[in-house]
């Protein structure tokens, strides 16, 4: 199954299309960045320490786990930004990551 | 004398009942919260564009939350308003009399004669081996991953933990038709026997509580209890695949799911008031470091308040009150008559709160010992993958047997979370590694800014 979350109501929102790396996404007017994503991939990022895939935790804004990227480079929050139409995101972080020297 | 200058920091149940309370004075507070809209995590709104009713999405406390957004709602008003409300504004420092914010990339520092910290609380997480795969979420994630998106976490659903919420939770996926694998619970019973006679401080809590459990057993669900939790098993690759446990009776078990929403009752969000310089103190019930408050939410610093879980953790009817005590306190402080017998009514309904918050402690207790238990290979800090056993090497082999020094050594606590969700448990995995009770470790101090910023950030000049 290529989703994480499953949709249990308020299905019948309008569509919005997003760009995940680039693939095109259908998501739901409202849902938050985060649930659009989740709802079409199974992770939102990769650990910069080297430990896996992540896919938020908190949902609230506390723990910082479920940030993602614009294609121009910004940083957002994905449990707390709102989805828009033609959002391009990014998933890989596009800054140096921190190299593993255990 | 001018009107005080009263900010008021969270619009959950105790921002929004202290906003209340102060208008009706005649005041005009300055509500400022992080949501995009007013209820906290509780009574959080769902979009304008979702049509769940109340009753659906708040089940038995469906009037209170009405009750709390109509509140709000009328504070704000259509023309101007009783409040000025900052929504979607981050307060990241408290310094020298002012609340620093910012907004929309652009950053305020507002000056108050009284500020009411209304900062509510964060789920308490205890590690498990296992737990920074993708598909492991708080119970509050679960939560408002159904009731402000619609969405269940996963198909297969294990809640573990303990507390009122992850029954709460579980029966809320239950009822949205989400398919729950288990519930299980590291508290064994008879705790919540032996709680009972404080738990009846409330019992139409108490009874809505065992009709979730009960609700929970009727669908079926399986709901264990007095278990320890083992590992999430998984991949790094693709996430969580099953939970290992011992049941009550020792024995091993595995079960198949996708998804774990996982919490030990809440903690409250305390960097602020650490910020503003509060005095803290170390309650030993539950484990953790609190700030000192006084009768109403004084604390030690004059002109600084605290209510609801953000002060100490009582649950979202308690917050109410709690919100309408402080701002008498701030009324009361600033010589504005305070009606008495109101407020005499209102301590003694906190007394009954209170009464119940210690029996919900005594059945469902923060469990200590896992943290002794952990294997040195399991993450204790999700944020930077960070092991019990890099945390034991700094205590055992380092000499840093304090919070602070540890966490300078091994980073647990330094990451994007800044300790919310490691602070606790590795302050028993470091007071064990050193054979020393856990509140001569100390307690990570708050730091500014409470959550990162973008470099960006640029000085309103408005």
């Amino acid at each position: 199954m290529n989703q994480r979350f499953v949709r249990l109501a308020e299905t019948n929102r309008p569509r919005v299309r997003i760009f995940i790396d680039g693939r095109v996404a259908d998501a739901l007017a409202g849902d938050t960045l985060m649930v659009a994503i989740l709802n079409n991939a199974r992770e939102l990022r990769e650990s910069e320490f080297g430990d896996g895939k992540r896919a938020g935790f908190c949902l609230m804004g506390a723990c910082q786990d479920c940030w993602v990227w614009t294609a121009a480079g910004t940083r957002l929050r994905a449990c707390t930004t709102v989805v828009e139409e033609g959002m391009q995101i990014i998933t890989r972080q596009p800054e140096a990551t921190w190299p593993n020297l255990a | 004398m001018a009107q005080p200058r009263v900010i008021i920091i969270g619009a959950g149940p105790s921002g929004v009942r202290c906003a209340e309370t102060l208008v009706a004075a005649g005041l005009r507070p300055t509500v400022i919260d992080e949501n995009r809209r007013d209820g906290g995590q509780i009574y959080r709104r769902q979009p304008d564009n979702f049509t769940r009713p109340y009753a659906k999405l708040y089940g038995t406390e469906a009037a209170s939350a009405q009750a709390l957004h109509d509140s709000f709602d009328a504070l704000c008003g259509k023309s101007g308003g009783k409040i000025d409300y900052l929504p979607e504004t981050l307060a990241w420092n408290i310094f020298d009399g002012h609340v620093h914010v910012v907004c929309n990339q652009r950053a305020r520092s507002l000056p108050y004669d009284a500020l009411v910290i209304c900062s509510g609380a964060t789920d308490r997480l205890m590690p498990v081996k296992g737990w920074q795969y993708a598909g492991t979420y708080s119970l509050g994630a679960s939560q408002i991953a159904l009731k402000a998106q619609a969405c269940a976490i996963g198909r297969q659903v294990v809640f573990m933990g303990t507390g009122p919420l992850l029954y709460l939770v579980a029966a809320q996926y239950v009822k949205a038709g989400a398919a729950v694998a288990a519930v299980l619970d590291t508290s064994p019973l008879m705790r919540r026997v032996a709680a009972l006679p404080k738990l009846l401080a409330r019992p139409k809590v108490l009874y809505n509580g065992l009709a979730l459990v009960m609700g929970l057993k009727r669908a079926g669900v399986p709901v264990l209890t007095g278990i320890t939790p083992i590992e999430i098993k998984g991949s790094p690759e693709t996430g969580v695949q099953g939970v290992v446990f011992h049941d009550a009776r020792g024995r091993t078990q595995t079960l198949e799911c996708d998804a774990v929403g996982m919490g030990y009752h809440l903690r409250p969000e305390t960097q602020l008031a650490d910020l503003a310089r509060c005095a803290f103190r170390f309650d030993h019930e539950t484990r953790q470091w609190l700030p000192e408050t006084g009768e109403d939410g004084r604390t030690s610093v004059p002109g600084v308040y605290l209510a609801g879980d953000g002060m100490r953790v009582l649950g979202a009817d308690a917050a109410e009150i709690g919100g309408k005590l402080a701002a008498m306190a701030v009324l009361k402080d600033f010589k504005y008559n305070v009606p008495e017998d109101q407020l005499r009514r209102l301590r003694a309904e906190q007394a009954g709160m209170e009464r119940f918050r210690q029996g919900l402690a005594q059945a469902f207790p923060w469990p200590a010992e896992q943290a002794a238990q952990l294997p040195d290979d399991a993450i204790v800090c999700r944020c930077e993958a960070i092991t019990a056993g890099e945390l034991r090497h700094v205590v055992c082999d380092m000499g840093a047997r304090e919070a602070n020094r540890a966490k300078a050594f091994s980073r647990v606590g330094m990451g994007r979370c800044q300790g919310r969700y490691c602070g606790h448990a590795g302050a028993e995995v470091i007071a064990h590694a050193a054979g020393v009770p856990v509140e001569t470790v100390g307690r990570l101090r708050g730091q500014a800014p409470v959550k990162p910023l973008a470099i960006a950030v640029r000085p309103d000049t408005e």
